[in-house]
């Protein structure tokens, strides 16, 4: 018998657990040469803005050992032609869609796009980015459990739509952030977004990218990720969606094991587009041959070393 | 066009001289589709390192297979030079927008201008150009570097060359030469390929003196295929992607 791999997040009931991470898979069109779309767990778009952003100066990108450093800088076409140009396509695949969304300036914008992705049938949810490295901000959202409940709070108020928030690695307590956004109201949490860093040019000593600090992905990021599911896990009820440097089956394994209810592939998507299908099959092997019936089953069931 | 990831089968990968390597690659399906000016992106290892594919110009495409003329620069094309006949490459393509020359014929009077590897896509451009004779300028630094003489003649292309150290032609940069030959008129398109401050001059020469310029564009690449916005260059139109958009732009487009 086939193992059932379907998960619930929220309202959302999703036919197997592979997501993509938002950011890394455009707007879903740019990989329809490469795989059967409809087979993915669920899409999550470029992170949208109510203006249109033209992003971060170039270069923007480079490769780092085992990661990807990147400032892109939420490029994007905005909430209006996001819905007029990029809905389309995604409506007629009938995957579960969730929408990214981030502010600019004024937390506001965030109720302006949940209120309008609210309205329209096709959203099945919607991601706050409220860990985004490369706004050139001080402080993100993210970082402070205080404005964490309070953004999550108030788009709660606006929305039915199933919540989920984007939470950010570059903290001292990533449980503590969590924690803030379940109290508010979050449907789940996504986690982990890009670390801050940076990568020199030693010959002509300038940053390798243009705004010098940029946020790391890939292979390199895994175990850090891994850790913070791990952590957060034993905080919170609702379903942890893990990311962050998951480059096939047996990488995605480790974020159920550490208590992840989904997971979202992101960079290897550049490396290997067919990578969330080869996962999705790897999974349902996996849990053929351990004789385990649901996937659910392994949702943080890391067996721990008796002192 | 769609694009098409698949195992290629590697025909030949030999070093043609210094740090050039010419790379025969089966896969009748890109090069099919292929054009003079896309790419492909090749991953040279499985493993994490190096994360990224290398997204590598096509040198050249017929019915079997098509070939990669490349120069070992860091630790990915070195893994790729290492790569035995016969083995499977993962490779993506034809990626891009090529070069434009649907509008040309006989009459036309053209010149490709190669700095340094811009001579990769230029080859396969000559080999499907159906003007006559159409003039090449390769730039190196010194005779030792310059490469891919013969396919140009091959093509029915006359030849130029421009050394840095004068060891072989023009001695000086290769729109010094330029410069030279669009001062005897007559040409209607300048295609180019090499580092950003070549193509920057071939473009303001081209416009001052009222011709068309076609410029492909080399940039670092995380995708290749227009997902992560990595590779933008700045056009009058806002922010393009090399990937996507380019890797050939027209030079009155172009912001630098």
């Amino acid at each position: 018998m086939r193992p059932d791999l379907r998960v619930k997040i929220g309202s959302l009931v999703l036919d197997n657990p592979v997501m993509v991470a938002s950011g890394t898979f455009g707007y879903a069109e740019e990989f329809k040469d490469f795989i059967d779309l409809k087979k993915l767990g669920a899409i999550v778009t470029k992170t949208i803005t109510v203006k249109a952003r033209n992003g971060n100066l170039p270069p923007r990108t480079c490769e780092t050992p085992a990661g990807l450093l990147n400032s892109i800088g939420l490029e994007n076409p905005g909430l209006d032609n996001f819905i007029s140009d990029k809905m389309p396509f995604l409506k007629k695949l009938g995957v579960p869609l969730v929408v990214s969304i981030a502010a600019e300036e004024d937390s506001g914008e965030f109720f302006t796009l949940a209120e309008k992705l609210g309205g329209i049938g096709a959203v099945s949810a919607i991601e706050l980015n409220i860990s985004c490295p490369n706004m050139r901000k001080d402080k993100l959202i993210a970082q402070d459990p205080k404005d964490t409940f309070a953004l999550v709070s108030a788009v709660r108020r606006v929305t039915d739509k199933c919540l989920i928030t984007k939470l950010s690695p570059n903290v001292a307590s990533v449980s503590e952030i969590a924690l803030a956004a379940q109290d508010a109201g979050s449907d789940a949490v996504s986690l982990i977004n890009t670390l801050t860093g940076m990568s020199i040019d030693v010959q002509r000593r300038i940053p390798k990218i243009a705004s010098c600090i940029g946020g790391l992905s890939g292979p390199a990021i895994r175990p850090v990720a891994v850790r913070m599911v791990w952590e957060v896990y034993h905080k919170i009820n609702i379903p942890i969606i893990g990311m962050g440097g998951i480059m096939d089956t047996e990488s995605a394994l480790e974020f159920f094991l550490a208590g992840a209810a989904a997971v979202s592939l992101g960079t290897v998507n550049f490396v290997n587009p067919r990578a969330c299908l080869e996962v999705i099959h790897g999974l349902e092997r996996y849990l053929i041959d351990n004789g385990i019936p649901e996937l659910s089953r392994l949702k943080g069931s890391l067996k721990l070393c008796q002192d | 066009m769609a694009i098409t990831q698949l195992k290629a089968k590697i025909v030949s990968n030999e070093r043609v001289k210094n740090n050039y390597w010419l790379l025969r690659l089966e896969c009748a399906e890109i090069a099919g589709k292929a054009c003079p000016g896309q790419f492909v992106e090749i991953r040279v290892g499985e493993g994490a390192e190096p994360l990224l594919r290398r997204p590598i110009s096509i040198h050249d495409a017929h019915k079997a297979g098509i070939s990669l003329f490349y120069e070992t620069v860091g630790r990915g094309t070195r893994m790729l030079s290492e790569r035995a006949r016969g083995s499977l490459l993962d490779v993506i393509g034809p990626l891009g927008n090529g070069f434009a020359c649907d509008g040309l014929n006989k009459k036309n009077r053209i010149v490709l201008v190669a700095g340094g590897m811009g001579v990769a896509p230029l080859v396969f451009l000559a080999k499907r150009l159906k003007t006559i004779e159409p003039l090449v300028l390769i730039g190196a630094r010194t005779k030792a570097q310059v490469v891919c003489l013969r396919e140009f003649k091959d093509a029915g292309c006359s030849v130029k060359i421009a050394t840095d150290d004068g060891s072989a032609g023009f001695k000086g940069k290769v729109t010094g030469l330029l410069e030279s030959c669009l001062g005897q008129g007559g040409f209607s398109q300048i295609f180019a390929c090499g580092p950003d401050p070549m193509l920057k001059a071939v473009a303001n020469m081209a416009r001052d003196n009222s011709i068309g310029s076609q410029l492909s564009l080399e940039e670092h690449m995380a995708c290749g295929i227009g997902a992560c916005l990595g590779c933008v260059v700045n056009t009058k139109n806002g922010y393009k992607r090399v990937c996507k958009e380019g890797p050939v732009f027209s030079g009155e487009e172009l912001v630098w």
